[in-house]
């Protein structure tokens, strides 16, 4: 018997109970739909997370500042400048799983063009700020090696700024004064969004290292050449723990610490609090499309029953059949196709019922989701697992009928 | 049952060459619908053989008796055993199904079978919309669709009025006339009559077995 044959049995049959074949379908629809929209809804909440990944830049460590002991007291973190920009310059040239490491001085003060002010942050970087940012300028230009190095007056900012100070006009070319110091906007930053803590990360406005020392924080910080903080990005591949101990190890040699002293700076791993965070909203997706499932699961409990009772109504047609040369396993893969049709179809309309419901989710809820393929194909593939294996039982039950016993039920 | 086996059939022996036309006769319980079991290959003897067209079919696995049914046995039942909302052409082809005939070739021999009884224009009804005389024809066709060496009716006319039911064994002689073998159950003297040859069964045992000469005269009757 070949398949097209059995599978039009298999729908005509269905089709004769046309309603029961759709409630009993009803229990597949709703499972589908649960696990695709929960796996969207978890996906959602995992691309938020992975997203801040992307806006912090991926593979990033954070050198702070540290405690530094002075006649027995400890100090608090940062209390006082105890990293240096040549820190960053011997990390990068140093350790070989380090890609770049931006010194940053960080600063606030009022941002004044015009007749509009804002407060906000600045930061004195080098290039490789925006390469361990993965920041891209959107208009305008970065800045030149020679600005760098001679504390040229010019400014990157960031759309909140450009917002806020320039409302729609071009802020390109235009002078702002931080703390009375004028100067020139060469570009402006990408949209970054929100940090992991809820922080605007475009208020900010960013300058040449050494401008923000000796231009703007002035005589504090014109002598030494500590910085607020260095961050360093790990080269693609390589383990993060290793450069987290490699950098420790170069810094204690660089600041010549004894064995048992203290640590005189700080090592934050970023992305590991953010790759935790994205673990754990990976565990909910799991378990949110776990309890989904458990009412494919139930829906195929109720195939199995309604094909019992099928077998059971038609038990003269399946003697019928085997009287004229139907075997076992003809009567067996008849209604395990019964099944799995049945399964299969109500998978089918789960999934656009599942693909409705989440955009009504994130349309009503406003919470953001995710539609992935591989969840599609997964509840579709689950749903005709289902077909099959509660699908076998009864149609085994058919196939072990025997004849002459079949065709005189009554 | 318990552990009490109980034969329903002892000591019986029989031969029925290709072309006869048999009426199986007796009471309830007489051993008779067992006897058609094992002639349908429905049922395995628990002891003795059975020869079908030279094969020896009593020691075959359900499977293998499955195919036998198939390729050289036809099935009329009582009560018909149509498929309910589905075509007298679907019916007929039913069989064919579980053979390995391509699907246009079973559409023809459905066709041809239909014609034969007299049913060509009746195609696409369902059962529901065929009279009882109707849907007997219909699985007289489904029963000839395989070319089988025999056809085996159970009670076909049980659930007939006494004029259809002449016409179903009309048929079933003129197809008997064409060559085809035909064992029939009955309990009706009537319908016996219309076969060649009457075979008697009491308490699992032939009482009787003669040649029938009213059957010609049957045929005068209608």
């Amino acid at each position: 018997m070949n398949f097209v044959a059995t599978l039009r049995i298999a729908l005509l049959a269905l089709r004769i109970n046309k309603m029961r074949s759709a409630l009993t379908m009803l229990g597949i629809i709703i499972g589908v739909a649960a696990v695709i929209v929960m796996i969207a809804v978890g996906g959602g909440a995992q691309a938020r997370v992975e997203e801040q990944i992307r806006s912090l830049g991926s593979n990033i460590i954070m050198v702070l500042s540290g405690s530094m002991t002075s006649g027995g007291a400890r100090g608090g973190a940062g209390s006082q400048p105890t990293i240096f920009e040549d820190d960053a310059y011997a990390m990068s040239r140093e350790i070989e799983e380090i890609q770049a490491a931006a010194p940053t001085l960080r600063g606030n003060g009022q941002v004044v063009a015009g007749n509009s002010n804002w407060s906000t942050v600045f930061y004195g970087i080098t290039p490789d700020y925006l390469e361990v940012r993965e920041w891209a300028i959107v208009e305008g230009r970065g800045f030149e090696p020679a600005e760098i190095s001679g504390a040229g007056k010019v400014v990157l900012i960031g759309q909140t700024v450009a917002k806020n100070i320039f409302g729609d006009a071009s802020p390109l070319d235009q002078v702002i004064r931080v703390r009375k110091v004028p100067l020139t906007v060469i570009g402006v930053l990408d949209r970054k969004g929100q940090s992991m803590t809820g922080q605007d990360q475009d208020d900010l406005i960013l300058m040449p290292i050494s401008t923000a020392r000796k231009r703007i924080l002035g005589a504090a910080q014109a002598k030494s050449r500590s910085v607020s903080s260095i961050m360093v990005k790990v080269r693609q591949g390589a383990d993060m723990n290793d450069a987290d101990q490699r950098m420790r190890e170069l810094m204690r040699q660089r600041h010549r610490l004894q064995p048992g002293q203290d640590d005189d700076f700080f090592v934050r791993n970023l992305s590991e609090i953010l790759q935790a965070q994205e673990a754990s909203s990976k565990v909910m997706t799991l378990l949110l499309a776990a309890v989904a499932s458990v009412s494919l699961l139930v829906g195929g409990i109720g195939i199995m029953n309604i094909m019992l009772v099928s077998v059971t109504e038609r038990t003269r047609e399946i003697g019928l059949r085997m009287a004229v040369g139907a075997r076992g396993r003809d009567i067996l893969t008849q209604f395990l196709v019964e099944a799995v049709t049945l399964s299969l179809i109500g998978g089918a309309v789960g999934i656009l019922l599942g693909i409705g419901g989440a955009a009504l989710i994130a349309e009503l809820a406003d919470w953001r989701t995710e539609l992935s393929g591989s969840s599609i194909v997964l509840a579709a593939g689950f749903a005709g697992g289902v077909g099959i294996f509660f699908g076998y039982y009864p149609a085994r039950k058919a196939s072990r009928l025997l004849p002459i016993e079949a065709l005189r039920y009554e | 049952m318990g552990s009490n086996v109980v034969p329903a059939l002892r000591g019986v022996s029989l031969e029925i060459a290709a072309g006869e036309f048999v009426a199986v006769m007796g009471p309830s319980g007489s051993g008779k619908s067992t006897f058609m079991n094992l002639l349908g290959c429905l049922d395995h003897p628990s002891a003795g053989h059975y020869w079908l067209g030279g094969q020896e079919v009593s020691q075959l696995s359900s499977d293998e008796l499955a195919v036998v049914r198939n390729r050289k046995l036809g099935f009329v039942f009582q009560h018909f055993n149509l498929l309910a909302r589905t075509s007298a052409l679907d019916n007929v082809a039913l069989p064919l199904l579980y053979s390995e005939m391509p699907p246009h070739e079973r559409k023809r021999h459905a066709v041809q079978r239909l014609a034969q009884v007299g049913l060509a224009e009746r195609m696409d009804h369902h059962p529901a919309q065929l009279s009882g005389g109707q849907q007997q024809r219909v699985a007289i066709a489904r029963a000839l669709v395989n070319d089988p060496q025999l056809v085996l009716a159970d009670e076909p006319t049980g659930a007939l009025d006494s004029h259809t039911s002449v016409e179903i064994m009309a048929l079933l002689q003129q197809l008997n006339r064409e060559g085809i073998t035909i064992v029939l159950v009955t309990h009706e003297h009537d319908v016996a009559n219309f076969a060649g040859r009457i075979i008697s069964f009491r308490d699992g045992k032939v009482i009787e077995d003669k040649p029938n000469f009213a059957s010609d005269a049957a045929v005068q009757l209608q």
